[in-house]
């Protein structure tokens, strides 16, 4: 076990200066650079440069050393001081603008995803075990018009109800007053007032779907001959169900929990637009439009990382979870 | 074994199990009687869809969702009580305590039919827990005497190893251990062999029996192979199409057979020593429909000796030949009536 595990991280120490490398390659791909970016904009902001601004900005940054030394000192600046660079759209460090955003991006989709699969699994389990009872048939309903129902539609019709019927301020996560006001239990309260629409928009689009696979994955293991097994020594049907094809059927989603950490920083762009939430969704959008290259390199680099890392984090559950996988 | 005609631990009465399908009902097990006596083994053979399977299950109540008990009794004896399950709920308390506590049961694949992650320890306590009340440990002990019990080596490893780490004949000897934990007085084997090596399947048909003597239980062994039947049963019931169609002692079924379909498929096996021909005997005809079964006696429309209206019209009854031989056949009959008249 111990061995699988060093190994699993072995491997992830190539892979992240691959993630790194392409990052880095993601930031050089634009023609021109920063320096000719920023004599550019202080073009267009009517400031006179004079001639060799431009070759001065590059040596002051290093950018007219060999390629490779770029790397490493760009590398060894986040490495070492968690700094990303310059964004040239913010004229901010990179990593003042990230983090904090990271932060919420991370905490609402881990609570969304927690909350999908606390509705998913027990529906899905229970529409497998009692299949085409009426509930089943319910639920098979319920999963697919939430399958087919835009999730920026259902946050819009959200908000509009929440505004609408009970009066409240919606949109972003905190309202106006509180936004920079320090934490406090307030501020708390607020929060929550306002993180219960992106919640329950993600998490039943996302319930939808994962009840339609936890049902199927459920349907192809309760007919496994261990299921009889199990019933033939005298467990009850409900403990048999829990403790036998659950286990094996939930080990496709074990697998998959290091593709979900990716998703959750890039993915749900759309509905965090609509419901203005400053998480990394819409930051990256920007990044990429705006040609921003220091902040988009610094998200996929982010991005490959936090895959890397999943993988590894849904590796090891998996081995935890099914002894066919620590032994081979 | 040899007690004054002691009372039979299982008795089945008149069993029929419907399968509510969307064509209509199939009648899967139609009027069966077996009895199982105290330490004895029953060998239940028939072809696929003959219904030995569902028979079997009906003893556990581990049906299919759409099969239900449509008449009959299956009377279980213990300790001078007596419980009907065919009246009681599939989940009751009452079916789950004799579900791996009086009753246990073991399977066909024991690829499958072993939980792929949990360890065998794990699985051969389970039954153990929940019915004896013993404490955490006394349970491993009494597992690892199980494991032990089943000749498999190396007990401590093997309680902590997953199905997949072990053979198919040492899966098919942890499956035992599991249904043995909790010293069952009956054990139900639904083809423990069949998806073994012919090597393996004789060290685990000797396994059992010497298990059943130690035990003193009774086996009830579905197998679809005479020559598994030969080597373990005291007894044999041979099933066709739903019913039992002749039961007698395993040596009577072999050198004695009175029903025409346990002579035929006796007739289809081939022999080391039967003279050379090009062919092998079979059945003629198929299993018929079941949706539409034939009048009269199931078995008429394949049978060389059905000859008479009597055969197409008639269900035949059952024929005691003597103590502890039947058969339903209307030929038989006949030829028990003519024995009796002339002695």
């Amino acid at each position: 076990m111990i061995s699988y595990i060093l190994n699993r991280i072995a491997w992830a120490v190539p892979m992240l200066f691959l993630v790194s490398v392409a990052s880095f390659a993601v930031i050089q791909l634009p023609p021109g650079d920063f320096a000719s970016a920023m004599v550019a904009e202080m073009r267009t902001q009517g400031d006179v440069v004079p001639e060799g601004t431009e070759e001065r900005i590059r040596h002051e940054y290093g950018l007219d050393r060999p390629i490779y030394e770029q790397y490493v000192s760009w590398m060894g600046k986040i490495v070492l001081h968690g700094d990303f660079g310059t964004s040239l759209g913010f004229n901010q460090p990179v990593s003042n603008l990230i983090w904090d955003r990271l932060f919420l991006t991370v905490s609402i989709s881990l609570a969304s995803l927690i909350l999908t699969w606390v509705i998913a699994i027990p529906i899905g389990v229970y529409a497998a075990a009692r299949q085409y009872s009426f509930l089943d048939y319910f639920f098979t309903i319920f999963g697919f018009i939430g399958r087919g129902f835009p999730e920026f539609l259902s946050a819009l019709i959200l908000m509009w109800f929440a505004y609408s019927w009970f009066g409240m301020n919606v949109g972003g996560l905190f309202s106006p007053e509180m936004q920079n006001a320090p934490w406090s239990l307030a501020k708390v309260i607020d929060l929550a007032n306002h993180l219960w629409i992106p919640l329950l928009v993600l998490a039943s689009s996302g319930a939808a779907g994962l009840i339609r696979i936890v049902r199927a994955n459920m349907l192809d293991e309760l007919n496994k001959p261990y299921v009889e097994t199990a019933l033939s020594q005298g467990l009850t049907e409900w403990s048999v169900i829990w403790r036998y094809p659950v286990r094996v059927a939930l080990n496709p989603f074990i697998s998959t929990i290091g593709w979900a950490l990716p998703a959750l920083i890039s993915g749900d762009v759309i509905t965090s637009v609509v419901l203005n939430l400053p998480t990394t969704g819409p930051l990256l959008l920007k990044a990429l439009q705006s040609q921003d290259m220091y902040l988009s390199g610094a998200f996929i680099l982010i991005l490959g990382a936090f895959t890397i890392i999943g993988t590894i984090v849904s590796d090891i559950l998996l081995a935890i979870s099914d002894p066919r996988i620590r032994y081979r | 074994m040899a007690g004054e005609n002691p009372k039979p631990i299982i008795e089945i009465e008149n069993l029929k199990v419907h399968f509510k399908m969307r064509e209509g009902v199939v009648k899967a097990v139609d009027g069966v009687n077996l009895s199982l006596m105290p330490g004895e083994v029953l060998g239940v053979v028939g072809e696929s869809g003959s219904g030995k399977s569902v028979t079997v299950r009906t003893i556990m109540q581990l049906l299919p969702k759409i099969a239900s008990i449509a008449d009959g009794k299956v009377l279980f004896n213990d300790n001078g009580t007596t419980t009907d399950i065919a009246k009681l709920a599939k989940n009751s308390r009452d079916m789950r305590a004799l579900r791996g506590g009086k009753i246990g049961m073991i399977f066909q694949e024991p690829m499958t039919a072993l939980s792929p992650v949990h360890t065998i320890g794990h699985q051969v306590m389970t039954p153990i827990l929940l019915h004896t009340g013993l404490s955490k440990r006394e349970a491993e002990q009494r597992a690892k005497e199980t494991l032990d019990m089943v000749r498999l080596p190396r007990i401590e490893e093997m309680m902590r190893s997953y199905p997949h780490q072990l053979s198919g004949g040492m899966r098919q000897r942890a499956m035992i251990a599991t249904a043995l934990a909790c010293r069952p007085k009956v054990l139900i084997a639904d083809e423990p062999t069949t998806a073994l090596d012919v090597t393996t399947e004789a060290q685990i048909l000797d396994l059992l029996k010497e298990l059943k003597r130690e035990l003193g239980m009774s086996i009830v062994f579905i197998t679809h192979n005479f020559g598994v039947v030969a080597d373990i049963a005291d007894r044999v019931s041979v099933m066709y199409l739903g019913n039992v169609v002749e039961t007698g002692t395993t040596e009577d079924i072999f050198y004695d057979p009175r029903h025409p379909y346990t002579r035929a498929l006796l007739n289809s096996i081939p022999r080391l020593g039967a003279e050379k021909q090009p062919r092998l005997n079979t059945i003629p005809g198929m299993i018929p429909d079941p949706y539409r079964l034939p009048a009269g006696c199931v078995f008429n429309p394949r049978c060389s000796a059905a000859t008479d209206q009597l055969c197409r019209t008639t269900y035949p009854g059952i024929t005691r030949i003597n103590d502890h031989r039947m058969a339903r056949c209307h030929r038989v009959a006949e030829a028990v009536a003519t024995e009796s008249i002339a002695p």
